[in-house]
């Protein structure tokens, strides 16, 4: 599992799936079997986005959300970061991510 | 994370946790089946309907499908569906009694993606664990485990219903899960099948409750399906999950026959919500169904509004209120604030809903001794 830094580009594991619903979409990690709720459409808008960016930031600018709100979403991406939702875009970066019990954050049933 | 709960409350495109009985046919005869299973029912399934299943699954995005039986590994095509969930994106978590699991099987599963295998116990020990599940169980579980820690399958899961009788082993299953690096998964023994005939010699009693509560919050890496969160009446710290009935909300069932019930623990026509060999098939009936759509309807605490505790116990489960003849808006059989047992105490035993799903095999089912 890794750290948000916010100098590197970020993005979805590649074995997470995301579903859209009503209130954002449910992620669900194939490797660690855990899962996420992403609360907000921006969220999900934007997630979607940071693979497209050099670092978080140029996705927030990107989807248009304003500065003072920055800290809010840097929250729910370390979050994600931190549960192995998220992954450093470079591949020499990526971390050894654990299979299992990656996190406390998912949910397991 | 109330807000969350509040929103899954209104239902969710598709099921978070959808449960998918193979088959009714089952070797064994354990005295609490939930389902009832022994006998294989002639109008299941055929293979090319569950692979259309799957189908609607994939489109609809459902990350994973919980595969039970009866034991799933009986019916013939199990590895083909398997094999084509997993190669649609569709995970799969299995739950099988063992016994069809052997060297060979393990060596061809630990080869497979997106799977979970969750091997059925309720026990640490032969004893405890035949007393429920038959004679001869205990080793055949043991040989499967075996089976796959030798194929190297990795962590599989070991899964316990918990009772009366197996509370006192919560350490000895934590330990058999270790010795394997494996993940133990506890589940509340709920009224259903035929686990409505011994739920009341089985069920944990009020003090093992406690033991249980703090056990589970002492040791959170053990899984519970969400299954206790009645328990979190008992103390300011919740359990983690999600703290809801999900049936129809998150959960649901689709039996053998293509019936769609609202949780795995109600196999009874009143929450049948419609067959998958229907028009518009299982994603007609998640979205668009009356059941369902009443599920996700506010509910009414009934007479648990009076008490203080209902945010962090919701009342309880539904199911386990059902099959003993409470009201569905009142306090669950198991309330720890004991408005249970009273409120048992005045159902008359003729007035219990009749079972409208039973494959049990003809035999007879003895309990072992009782505490
Ligand atoms: S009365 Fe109802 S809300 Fe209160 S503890 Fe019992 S079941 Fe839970
Ligand atoms: S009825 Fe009981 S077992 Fe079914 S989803 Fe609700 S709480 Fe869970």
């Amino acid at each position: 599992m890794a750290r948000l830094e916010p100098e590197k580009g970020w993005q979805l594991h590649p074995r997470v799936g995301l579903r859209p619903e009503p209130f954002g979409a449910l992620a669900y990690h194939f490797d660690n079997r855990r899962l996420n709720f992403l609360r907000s459409p921006e969220l999900v808008a934007l997630v979607r986005a940071l693979p497209e960016h050099r670092t978080p930031r140029g996705a927030f600018d990107a989807c248009g959300i304003e500065p003072r709100r920055w800290p809010s979403f840097e929250r729910a991406l370390h979050a994600l970061a931190d549960s192995g939702f998220l992954i450093p875009t470079t591949a020499e970066n990526l971390p050894a991510l654990e299979t299992e019990h990656a996190s406390q954050e998912g949910i397991v049933f | 994370m109330t807000g969350l709960t509040e929103e899954l409350k209104l239902g969710l495109d598709a099921p978070i946790c959808l449960t998918w009985e193979l088959t009714y046919a089952c070797n064994l005869a354990c005295v609490h089946c939930l389902s009832s299973s022994g006998r294989r029912d002639s109008r299941e399934l055929s293979t090319a309907e569950a692979k259309a299943l799957i189908d609607q699954m994939a489109a609809m995005q459902v990350f994973y499908v919980n595969i039970g039986g009866g034991e799933p590994m009986l019916r013939p095509d199990f590895f083909e569906l398997v094999g084509y969930a997993t190669s649609k994106g569709v995970g799969v978590k299995f739950s099988t009694n063992g016994s069809r699991l052997t060297p060979q099987r393990a060596v061809e599963l630990a080869a497979m993606d997106y799977l979970d295998i969750q091997i059925s116990l309720d026990g640490a020990d032969a004893a405890t664990n035949d007393a429920v599940r038959g004679a001869g169980s205990f080793q055949t579980a043991v040989a499967a485990m075996d089976a796959l820690a030798d194929a190297q399958f990795g962590p599989f899961k070991i899964s316990v219903v918990v009772t009366r009788h197996n509370i006192p082993q919560l350490d000895a299953f934590k330990n058999l899960a270790d010795g394997y690096g494996a993940e133990l998964r506890l589940t509340r023994l709920r009224p259903a099948g035929r686990g409505a005939d011994t739920w009341t010699e089985l069920h944990p009693l009020a003090d093992q409750q406690v033991t249980l509560y703090h056990w589970l919050l002492a040791h959170p890496d053990v899984l519970t399906g969400d299954s206790f969160f009645h328990l979190n009446a008992l103390g300011d710290d919740p359990l983690p999950g999600l703290n809801l009935c999900g049936a129809g909300r998150v959960v649901c069932l689709v039996d053998p026959i293509g019936d769609v019930y609202a949780c795995p623990f109600v196999l009874h026509d009143e929450f049948k919500a419609g067959n998958v060999r229907a028009t518009g098939g299982f994603e007609e009936i998640w979205r668009h169904c009356d059941l369902f759509t009443d599920l996700r309807q506010p509910q009414s605490a009934g007479a648990c509004a009076s008490c203080g505790q209902f945010d962090a116990c919701q009342g309880g489960c539904m199911a386990a209120k059902f099959f003993t003849g409470l009201p569905l808006d009142g306090p669950d059989p198991e309330c720890v604030a004991g408005h249970g047992e009273t409120s048992l105490a005045s159902v008359t035993p003729g007035a219990l809903p009749a079972s409208t799903s039973n494959h049990s095999k003809p035999v007879a089912v003895s309990l072992g001794p009782t505490r």
